[in-house]
C-alpha cells in the first residue's frame, strides 16, 4: 500500500540530493540543473498532497474534486521555465566575459 | 493498485533517485542533463500514479521537451568548457556546507518519521472521476486561478525580453550586421524605405567584413 508518505520521502530525497549538489558543485550549469531537481522534488510533494487531500478543500467557483496543488505544480513549472531561460542567458553572458563557467570566478562584484 | 503499483512505484522512485545522482555527480554536463532528463521522465510516471494526468503530460512536454534541450542547446554551445576540470580548491568548505544540509534534511525526514509514529498513514482519498484530467484541471485553472494564470504570460514574456537582453550583451549597435544597420539608419532618417530592392539585403553583406 503506496501512502503520501511515500511519496513524501521520495521528495525528501531527491531535494536533499539536488540541494547538495547545489552547494558542492562549481559548475554553473550543474548547478542550475540541481536546482532543478529540488524544484521536482518539491512539485512531488505538492502533487502528492493534493491526491491525499482532495477531498477536504472545496473550491470556491469550480465543483468537484480539489487541485490546489496541482495547479500550484502548474505555476511553478511556468516559473522554472522562466528561470532555466533568464539563467543560461546568464551564463553565456559569464561565459563571455570571463570565458568560464565556474560559479568561484564569477567575482567581479568582490571587494 | 496491488503488488503492481508497489513495483511501479519503486521503480519509478529508484529510476528519479538515480537521476538525481547523476546530476550532481557527473563529471560531464552532457551526463548531467541525461539524469536530469531520467529525473523528470520517472517523476512524470509517479504524477501518473497520482492520478495527474494532466501535469504528466504538461512536465514531459515543458521539462523533457524545453528545458533538457535548452540545457543540452547551452552545453554544446559552450562545447568543451562546459565541464570545468576538478581541483581541491575550497573543496572542504563546499563539502562542509553540503554536507551540514544533507544532515538538516535527512534529520527533519527522520525527525518527521519518529514523531509520526513509524509512518502513521494518511489515507490516500478515492479517486473522484475526472480528478486530475484536463477538463477538471482547466475548469481550476480558468476559474480559480485565471489572474495569476494571465500574470504569469507576462512573466514568461518579461523573461524572455530579459534572456534576450542579457544574453545579447551590451554591445547594442556593434552586434547588429550591415545590414540590420541599414534598415536602423533608413527607418531614423525617415528615408523611404521602399526602394527598388527593398527587404533584399544579401547583396549588402560582405562575407569578409561581416562583423561578429
Amino acid at each position: 500500500m503506496i501512502t503520501v508518505e511515500h511519496y513524501v520521502a521520495v521528495s525528501a530525497l531527491l531535494f536533499v540530493i539536488g540541494g547538495v549538489g547545489f552547494l558542492v558543485r562549481r559548475n554553473v550549469l550543474v548547478t542550475l540543473m540541481s536546482i532543478e531537481v529540488m524544484l521536482n522534488a518539491a512539485n512531488l510533494a505538492l502533487v502528492a498532497f493534493n491526491r491525499s487531500r482532495m477531498a477536504h478543500a472545496a473550491s470556491q467557483t469550480y465543483p468537484g474534486p480539489s487541485h490546489t496543488g496541482q495547479v500550484f505544480v502548474f505555476f511553478i513549472i511556468a516559473a522554472e521555465a522562466a528561470e532555466v531561460a533568464v539563467g543560461l542567458a546568464i551564463v553565456l553572458a559569464m561565459f563571455r566575459l570571463r570565458q568560464t563557467v565556474r560559479t568561484d570566478d564569477a567575482d567581479l562584484l568582490k571587494n | 493498485m496491488g503488488a503492481l503499483g508497489l513495483v511501479y512505484f519503486y521503480a519509478c522512485a529508484a529510476l528519479a533517485v538515480a537521476g538525481a545522482l547523476a546530476v550532481v555527480i557527473a563529471k560531464n554536463p552532457i551526463r548531467g542533463a541525461m539524469g536530469l532528463l531520467l529525473l523528470i521522465l520517472s517523476v512524470a510516471g509517479l504524477f501518473l500514479a497520482l492520478h495527474a494526468q494532466f501535469l504528466a503530460a504538461i512536465q514531459l512536454i515543458v521539462y523533457a521537451g524545453a528545458i533538457v534541450v535548452l540545457f543540452l542547446f547551452v552545453i554544446m554551445l559552450l562545447g568543451p568548457s562546459s565541464s570545468t576540470p576538478s581541483d581541491g580548491r575550497g573543496f572542504a568548505t563546499r563539502a562542509f556546507g553540503g554536507g551540514l544540509f544533507a544532515i538538516a534534511g535527512l534529520g527533519a525526514l527522520g525527525a518527521t518519521w519518529r514523531a509520526m509514529g513509524a509512518w502513521r498513514h494518511l489515507p490516500m482519498a478515492s479517486v473522484e472521476p475526472g480528478f486530475g484530467g484536463i477538463d477538471a484541471f482547466g475548469g481550476v485553472l480558468f476559474a480559480d486561478a485565471l489572474v495569476p494564470f494571465e500574470l504569469s504570460s507576462a512573466l514568461l514574456m518579461v523573461a524572455v525580453l530579459g534572456a534576450i537582453a542579457i544574453a545579447r550583451g551590451r554591445q547594442g549597435l556593434a552586434s547588429l550586421s550591415r545590414a540590420e544597420l541599414e534598415v536602423a539608419r533608413t527607418a531614423t532618417a525617415g528615408g523611404d524605405p521602399t526602394g527598388p530592392e527593398a527587404g533584399v539585403f544579401s547583396h549588402e553583406i560582405d562575407l569578409k567584413e561581416q562583423p561578429r
